[in-house]
């Protein structure tokens, strides 16, 4: 819980030395509060003073690294529990776990599946940012092979390994690039405490139920380990989102103990249908890694997206540059619409237009990332602003003809469109969706 | 105490208890009754509280065989799309639908411009080839709505049908409608707390009772501003459970309409290179929409392929018994 300036600063010295850069002492907290400064730039602050602030200044939910180098992820780190509270800051790693028992070609074949498991969706690239290994042989050695055969794939990795041994023999191949070590429990977390240690690596911890987890999760951290993810998938999916539920409440309302750590689960419902349907249900409530055996392209995508959707900041309307695009072989006689430059308003429309297979042109108005009817009803989709974008230079370079097609639902600034900018103006469909039609009939006609 | 008891909130409200359908003990032929709502907690957190009744599970039927249906979804269909009696049957008995969303379609001008009593007479054969309970669908316009709803209504009076949709601007006649005849009403509007709020206050102001009433925010599929839906989902529980009465009301969610309209569902391999096989991509896109709005808090989701259906009530199923 952040604490406020005035609290902070009454544990400082209260001496306004300066040596910290600031005039006072209620400056220098102040600086704190909003992690402009740090506590070690006041040289003399008291040891007490210094374990109650860093005890206060601990994030609710730790925010915890896996992997190394550029395909790094963090997970956790997240403070509501409802998007709309005020965001959702980083998304779960979503990937594929691989056994450990395939032969070379198989586990080849596998690896490049997981690999092609990479998408573009409204501009952005989605892709799998985690990949795990399970230790089903039960031998170390193949474990170790494996591990080492799918770290050619440099994303952050799972260890998944029946014994802390057989973890040990594989990070051999790969401590520095920091995988999350699977998984501690009552019976043995010694030995995976002492493993995840000398690698300094992260661990997880297991256990039927939430109150056993967490409880792992405390013996675990005063044995030394910071970096500690609740593996909260071993029971049923309901009680696997219960539990994730359960924890982020208790780690930003109640502060209890051993719950403030992300979460994951690995899904293990062999219905293909099921287990899509729990990795969403685990990426909507809370979980930090999601890992499944499904490797087609068809089932991971939507897992990918939903996190894209629901990790997207909610105060921030994403927008596409306000300019002139083109869809296909376009030519100057080519259909020329408009729309707004919110994100998804602007990738329907593409994707629709793409789907008609008539090249076309986009015009996309500045509206302050709003959708058609919103931009509309706020005077930001004016008759004014699509005359002054039809009569700019780098329309009229591009089309040769005189008409606009507006959407739908703004058919009643056609009239002043026309007197502002001289065009003729077509009232396309209302929905994106039409368009495909629109374009190979109604402008076709025209 | 556990941590799960450590966990529990004291939510002051809760949403209203729903019934769909009338058995002959109400007054109607149904057989199977869809009851839902009644929720005090959030959504899949048993530990506040676990909600007394499930969420159900509808299938879409058209009036006029849909045209431009991707293939996938057409062809696990089959047949049937000729007949909304032969369709709803299969989406019953083969494919354990809860109950059946009769979209009237062809009474768009667009459409065939069908008449009230051809739709009427399209309600009454639905209703003698099942008994699960009926939602009944306009075609979205609104003067075309009030004149066939009112007549559907009659039609189908003392089943306890649900009938949608009315909005902020259209609502007089088919609430007199549905007062009349007994029936439950869907509210519309489109992803925005306050104009949700406002049709039920609009609603009831006319007398019709709270515990008839369904919201329907519209639905933004995956990929296509699901996490709009959602939040506003979440908004309106949270709100219900604030002992907001008038937000505390089920929730409807058009998961099949909206998921087949996306990229990712319908296009074809050649389409959409490396997204994966065609004729199941669509079918995990509405499985996806469905199980994320379930996270949200939806109670009664509309679904078009049978496979995703039958799959979301496995996945409610599962997701309900801990």
């Amino acid at each position: 819980m952040a604490l406020k300036a005035l609290d902070i600063f009454k544990l400082l010295p209260k001496t306004n030395c300066k040596k910290c850069g600031c005039p006072t002492c209620l400056a220098f907290a102040m600086k704190l509060t909003t992690q402009k400064a740090t506590l070690d730039e006041c040289p003399d602050v008291s040891e007490d003073a210094k374990a109650q602030l860093s005890g206060a200044a601990a994030p609710p939910i730790r925010l915890v690294a896996i992997g190394a180098g550029a395909a790094k992820i963090e997970i956790g780190g997240e403070t509501v529990m409802f998007r709309h509270e005020e965001s959702f800051y980083h998304p779960p790693g979503i990937g594929v776990v691989l056994p450990d028992n395939l032969d070379e070609d198989d586990l080849r074949a596998r690896i490049a599946a997981v690999k092609a498991l990479s998408f573009v969706r409204v501009g952005m690239r989605i892709g799998v940012t985690v990949v795990g290994v399970e230790n089903v042989s039960g031998d170390a050695a193949a474990f170790a092979s494996t591990v080492k055969a799918v770290a050619s794939l440099e994303l952050p990795m799972v260890l998944i390994a029946r014994q802390a041994a057989h973890a040990e023999a594989a990070l051999a191949e790969c401590a520095a690039a920091r995988p999350l070590i699977h998984a501690a429990t009552d019976a043995d977390w010694q030995e995976y405490v002492r493993v995840a240690k000398s690698a300094k690596c992260p661990l997880a911890v297991t256990g039927p139920d939430l109150d056993s987890v967490a409880a792992l999760a405390v013996q675990v951290r005063k044995a030394g380990i910071e970096d500690i993810v609740l593996d909260l998938g071993a029971g049923s999916i309901a009680a696997g989102v219960e539990a994730m539920t359960a924890a982020r409440r208790l780690a930003l309302k109640r502060k209890a103990d051993g719950v403030g750590f992300p979460c994951m689960a690995v899904v293990r419902e062999p219905d293909p249908y099921q287990n899509v349907s729990d990795c969403c249900a685990y990426v909507a409530k809370y979980a930090g890694i999601v890992l499944t055996p499904l490797s087609g392209p068809e089932q991971i995508a939507p897992i990918l997206t939903l996190s894209q959707n629901l990790y997207t900041d909610p105060r921030k309307p994403v927008q596409v540059e306000a300019k002139l695009y083109s869809v296909g072989a376009v030519t100057p006689q080519s259909p020329l619409l408009v729309t707004t430059n919110f994100s998804l308003t602007y990738y329907t429309v593409q994707s629709e237009v793409e789907a008609s297979r008539v090249p076309t042109y986009i015009g996309v108005i500045d509206t302050e990332g709003t959708s058609v009817l919103t931009a509309f009803a706020a005077d930001k989709l004016s008759s004014e602003k699509v005359a002054a974008f039809l009569m700019s230079a780098e329309v009229s370079e591009a089309v040769s003809h005189r008409k606009v097609i507006i959407p739908g639902y703004v058919a009643a600034m056609s009239g002043s469109l026309n007197e502002d900018s001289g065009w003729e103006v077509l009232v396309g469909p209302r929905e994106a969706s039409a368009l495909s039609k629109y374009l190979k009939t109604v402008w076709q006609d025209t | 105490m556990t941590l799960l008891d450590t966990a529990k909130e004291r939510w002051s409200g809760t949403i209203s208890t729903l019934t769909i359908g009338a058995d002959a003990a109400a007054g109607g032929t149904r057989k199977s009754v869809v009851t839902v709502g009644g929720a005090g907690g959030l959504p899949f957190a048993p530990f506040d509280g676990a909600p007394p009744h499930s969420i159900a599970v509808a299938m879409e039927v058209w009036d006029c065989p849909p045209e431009d249906w991707p293939r996938s979804l057409a062809d696990a269909l089959g047949d049937v799309v000729a007949s909304p009696a032969e369709w709803a049957k299969a989406c019953v008995e083969k494919w354990g639908a809860d109950l059946i969303c009769l979209r009237l379609a062809s009474t768009h001008p667009d459409q065939g411009d069908a008449s009230p009593q051809e739709a009427a007479a399209t309600v009454r054969s639905v209703l003698e080839a099942v008994d699960v309970p009926l939602i009944i669908w306009g075609c979205d316009l609104p003067d075309k709505d009030n004149l066939v709803l009112s007549v559907c209504s009659q039609a189908a009076a003392g089943e306890r049908c649900l009938l949608g949709t009315v909005t902020e601007d259209n609502y007089k006649t088919l609430v007199a409608s549905c007062l009349a005849d007994g029936h439950c009403l869907i509210g519309l509007s489109p992803i925005d707390i306050n104009i949700a709020k406002q049709v039920n206050v609009l609603v009831t102001d006319m007398g019709f009772p709270l515990d008839r009433l369904v919201m329907y925010q519209t639905t933004g599929a995956l990929g296509y501003g699901l996490e709009y839906t959602y939040s506003i989902q979440e908004r309106g529980r949270l709100a219900a459970l604030g002992n907001d009465r008038l937000m505390g009301v089920p929730v409807i969610c058009m998961v099949g309409q909206e998921a087949w309209r996306a990229k990712e569902a319908r296009a074809t391999s050649e389409e959409l290179p490396g997204w994966g096989d065609e004729g199941e991509r669509g079918v995990y896109w509405e499985i996806a929409t469905a199980t994320a709005l379930l996270q949200a808090g939806s109670d009664i989701l509309v679904m078009r392929h049978p496979k995703a259906a039958q799959a979301l009530k496995t996945t409610i199923d599962r997701l309900t018994t801990v």
